[in-house]
C-alpha cells in the first residue's frame, strides 16, 4: 500500500449525494482480473455515451478538474457494492484524498486499504471546500497534521482513527502487521472449535 | 453485564491488538469471482497459503450466463467472464479451495447457496467480497461484505481488522398487512432512515412482525440492511431458524444437532440491554413498497405519489430528486400506479429462493404476461430451480410467458447478458436502482416478487393486493 501523508492539488467538486459505487466504476469494468488500468472507467457512465464517444463537458474531463487530486463529494459518497474497483479507479485516475460528510463503511474501508484517504468533515466546512473546489483552489490535505487547507488561509482539523491513521503514514502492509498476532490467532481459533464443534475443520 | 446480540458474536470473535482496534475471527468465507482474482494474486506474490481452506467456499454467480450452464465455463461466449470464472476455477485448485462449478445443481447466488447448505449457521462470523453478505444475518450470524484487500487478509489470516460499530435495533411491532412482504418492510425501512442511515451500525431486526417471517423472508430483510447503510443486520435464532437449517447438508447432526441449538438458544439480546439507536416500524401500516427514484431510500407506496421537487425545501435534495425524476422519467407528483412497464426481472440474492418463486407463481398462475412486456425469472440456485420444477412453477412461469432461466446474479446488476436497454423500465425483484445498475440508461422499480409478477400481467405497475 502506498504511504499517504500530504496532498496538495486541484479539488474536483461532486456536490451530489449518494454518489454510488456503480457510478464510480461500473459493471462492464468488475469483469477484470487486475488492479490496473480501472481510471478508464471511472464514471465512465458520466464521461462516455452508449458507443464509447466522450461526452463533452464532465467534469473529470475538464481543466482544471483533469489533473484532480483531492475529491470534494456529497454525503454518503461510495455507497452500495463493496467493489474495491472503485478506490483503484479514483487512485488510477490520480485522486488520493476524498473529502464529505460522509462515507459508506465499505468504500471507506476499500479506501483506507489501498492509501485513498477519506477525510470527514461537519456540513458547513465541506460546503465551504466545495465552493473552493469550484472556484478551482488549490486544496492540501495533510494526515501528519490532520488539516485540511484552503486558501485564503482556511485551516479545518479533521478526526481520523490513530491507527488508520498510523497505517496510512506508514504505508504498512496490513497482513503482515495482522500475522504478527498469529499466536493469538491460534488461541482464539482453538477456543472458537471448543464453542463450536460442529463447524467443518479440516 | 447485559449485552446484544452482536456484542455476543463480536467478544466470542475478538483480538484485542494495538491502538484499539480488534482483529475479528471469521468461521466462513464465500468466494465469487469478482472480488478475488487480486487477491489470490496478492497471495501467491507473497507466497501466503489459505490459512482455513476448510472454512472458505468459492462458486461463480456475478458473471455467469443464466442459459448453457451445463456446456461448462469454457463455453461462456464473453472471453472477459470467460477469464474471470476460469481464473475462479484454477486459483481454488491452486490453494485447495472447495467450489461448486458451474452447472452443479448446488451452484447459484453466493448468498442463496451459502443458507440452503446448512453453510451459513447462528453466532458464526461470515464474510464474503460482497455487500449482500448482510443476507447471512438471518440465522443470527454476524455477516457482512468486505472488499477485495479484506478478501486476501482474510484468506491469510482468517481474521478482518476491526473496529466495533455500533448498535442499533429495529423493531418491527405488529402484524404485516395481507399482501406486504419483507421486501416492503425493508423498503419501508430505507425509506425512512435513508441509504446512510445505519452507517457505521450493526442492525438488529425485533419485534413481532420479524419473530413471524420466514427464514427467506428474514433473508430478504437483512439483505437490504446494506441498503440502509448499515453492513450487517441480524435476527436472533428461534424455533423457525432451527427448522430451516434440521437436515441440511452441512448442518450439524446427531448429538452434535442437540448442543448446537443449545448454544445457539443462547444468540439473543439480553433483556435490558442498551443500543446506540433505535427506530421503530408499525408493520401493520406498511402497504406494498416500491421505488421510484435512483436510489433505495427513494420509495413510495404503491397507492402513493412520486415526490413534486417544487414542495421540497432543501436545495441539495431538491436538486437529486429532479434528476431522479429525469432519469427515471416521471413527471413531479405523478401518480406511480399505471406506469408502463417494459421488463420484468424475478431473481437476485434479494427475491430468488422457493418462497419468492411461490408467491410470484400465485399471481402469474393462468395468466398471461402483457405483449408489451419481457419478463424473466431466475432461480436463485440450481436446487431452488430444481425445487421449483419439482412443484411445476416452470411450466406456470413458462405458460405464462416467462423466460425460465438457470441461477445467477444476472440482471441484477447486468454483467451477464441479461440487462436492460437505454430507457427500458423494469419492475424487479432485485435490490439496486442506481442509476445504470440493470444496464445503462435502464430504469428499475424495486418491489416484491408478487409485486413484480403483476406488474408482468398488467403491463403497468399495480397493486398485488388486487390480483388474488
Amino acid at each position: 500500500m502506498q504511504a499517504f501523508t500530504t496532498v496538495r492539488g486541484i479539488a474536483v467538486p461532486m456536490p451530489v449525494a449518494n454518489i454510488d459505487t456503480d457510478q464510480i466504476v461500473p459493471k462492464q469494468f468488475l469483469k477484470t482480473i487486475s488492479r490496473e488500468g480501472l481510471g478508464a472507467g471511472l464514471f465512465y457512465d458520466s464521461r462516455f455515451d452508449g458507443e464509447g464517444k466522450p461526452i463533452a463537458g464532465f467534469i473529470l474531463d475538464r481543466a482544471p478538474y483533469d489533473k484532480a487530486t483531492i475529491l470534494v463529494a456529497g454525503d454518503n459518497f461510495g455507497c452500495g457494492s463493496s467493489r474495491e474497483h472503485a478506490p483503484w479507479a479514483l487512485l488510477d485516475f490520480g485522486i488520493r484524498a476524498m473529502i464529505s460528510t460522509s462515507f459508506a463503511d465499505i468504500f471507506n474501508n476499500n479506501s483506507i486499504n489501498n492509501g485513498l484517504l477519506p477525510v470527514v468533515l461537519p456540513e458547513p466546512e465541506v460546503a465551504v471546500l466545495m465552493l473552493a473546489a469550484q472556484a478551482g483552489a488549490e486544496i492540501t490535505v495533510d494526515l501528519e497534521r490532520c488539516t485540511v487547507t484552503a486558501p485564503p488561509g482556511l485551516v479545518f482539523g479533521f478526526e481520523i482513527d490513530p491507527p488508520v491513521r498510523a497505517k496510512l503514514l506508514a504505508g504498512l502492509d496490513a497482513i503482515d502487521e495482522s500475522l504478527m498476532h498469529a499466536t493469538e490467532i491460534d488461541a482464539i481459533e482453538g477456543k472458537l472449535a471448543r464453542a463450536m464443534p460442529w463447524l467443518p475443520k479440516a | 453485564m447485559t449485552t446484544t446480540l452482536y456484542d455476543k458474536i463480536w467478544d466470542a470473535h475478538r483480538i484485542d491488538i494495538e491502538g484499539g482496534e480488534s482483529l475479528l475471527y471469521i468461521d466462513l468465507h464465500l468466494l465469487h469471482e469478482i472480488a478475488t482474482p487480486q487477491a489470490f494474486a496478492g497471495l501467491r506474490a507473497a507466497g501466503r497459503p489459505v490459512h482455513r481452506p476448510d472454512r472458505t467456499l468459492a462458486v461463480a454467480d456475478h458473471n455467469v450466463p443464466t442459459e448453457g450452464q451445463a456446456r461448462g465455463s469454457s463455453r461462456i461466449a464473453d472471453p472477459e467472464a470467460r477469464l474471470q470464472i476460469e481464473t475462479l476455477e484454477a486459483n481454488v485448485v491452486e490453494f485447495g479451495v472447495e467450489m461448486f462449478a458451474m452447472g452443479d445443481a448446488r451452484a447459484g447466488i453466493v448468498h442463496v447457496i451459502g443458507p440452503e447448505q446448512g453453510r451459513s449457521l447462528p453466532g458464526m462470523t461470515i464474510v464474503c467480497g460482497d455487500s449482500h453478505t448482510s443476507t447471512h444475518g438471518a440465522f443470527g450470524a454476524l455477516a457482512h461484505g468486505i472488499g477485495t484487500s479484506e478478501v486476501e487478509h482474510v484468506l491469510a489470516t482468517q481474521t478482518l481488522r476491526q473496529r466495533k460499530s455500533r448498535n442499533m435495533l429495529v423493531t418491527f411491532t405488529g402484524a404485516l398487512g395481507a399482501g406486504v412482504t419483507a421486501k416492503d418492510m425493508a423498503l419501508a425501512l430505507i425509506g425512512r432512515i435513508g441509504t446512510a442511515g445505519g452507517t457505521g451500525s450493526v442492525i438488529e431486526y425485533a419485534g413481532e412482525a420479524v419473530r413471524a417471517l420466514s427464514m427467506e423472508a428474514r433473508m430478504t430483510l437483512c439483505n437490504m440492511t446494506i441498503e440502509a447503510g448499515a453492513r450487517a443486520g441480524l435476527v436472533a435464532p428461534d424455533d423457525s431458524t432451527f427448522a430451516y437449517l434440521k437436515g441440511r447438508p452441512s448442518s450439524p447432526n446427531g448429538a452434535d444437532w442437540d448442543a448446537a441449538v443449545a448454544y445457539w438458544r443462547t444468540l439473543r439480546t439480553d433483556p435490558g440491554a442498551t443500543f446506540d439507536d433505535y427506530v421503530e416500524i408499525d408493520a401493520a401500516s406498511i402497504p406494498p413498497m416500491l421505488t421510484w427514484g435512483t436510489s433505495p431510500e427513494d420509495v413510495v407506496a404503491v397507492t402513493g405519489r412520486v415526490p413534486d421537487p417544487a414542495m421540497i425545501a432543501d436545495l441539495a435534495k431538491r436538486a437529486g430528486a429532479e434528476r431522479a425524476l429525469a432519469y427515471m422519467d416521471l413527471a413531479p407528483g405523478q401518480g406511480i400506479l399505471g406506469t408502463p412497464i417494459d421488463r420484468v426481472f424475478i431473481g437476485s440474492c434479494t427475491n430468488s429462493r422457493i418462497e419468492d418463486l411461490r408467491a410470484a407463481a400465485e399471481i402469474v398462475r393462468g395468466r398471461h404476461v402483457s405483449l408489451r412486456v419481457g419478463a424473466m425469472v431466475v432461480p436463485g440456485s440450481g436446487l431452488v430451480r430444481a425445487q421449483a420444477e419439482a412443484e411445476g412453477l416452470d411450466r406456470v412461469f413458462i405458460d405464462a410467458g416467462f423466460s425460465w432461466r438457470e441461477p445467477g446474479c444476472s440482471m441484477c446488476l447486468g454483467m451477464n447478458p441479461d440487462r436492460l436497454a437505454p430507457g427500458e423500465r423494469c419492475a424487479s425483484t432485485s435490490n439496486r436502482n442506481f442509476e445504470g445498475r440493470q444496464g445503462r440508461g435502464g430504469r428499475t422499480h424495486l418491489m416484491s416478487p408478487a409485486m413484480a409478477a403483476a406488474a408482468a400481467i398488467a403491463g403497468e405497475i399495480v397493486d398485488a393486493r388486487e390480483f388474488g
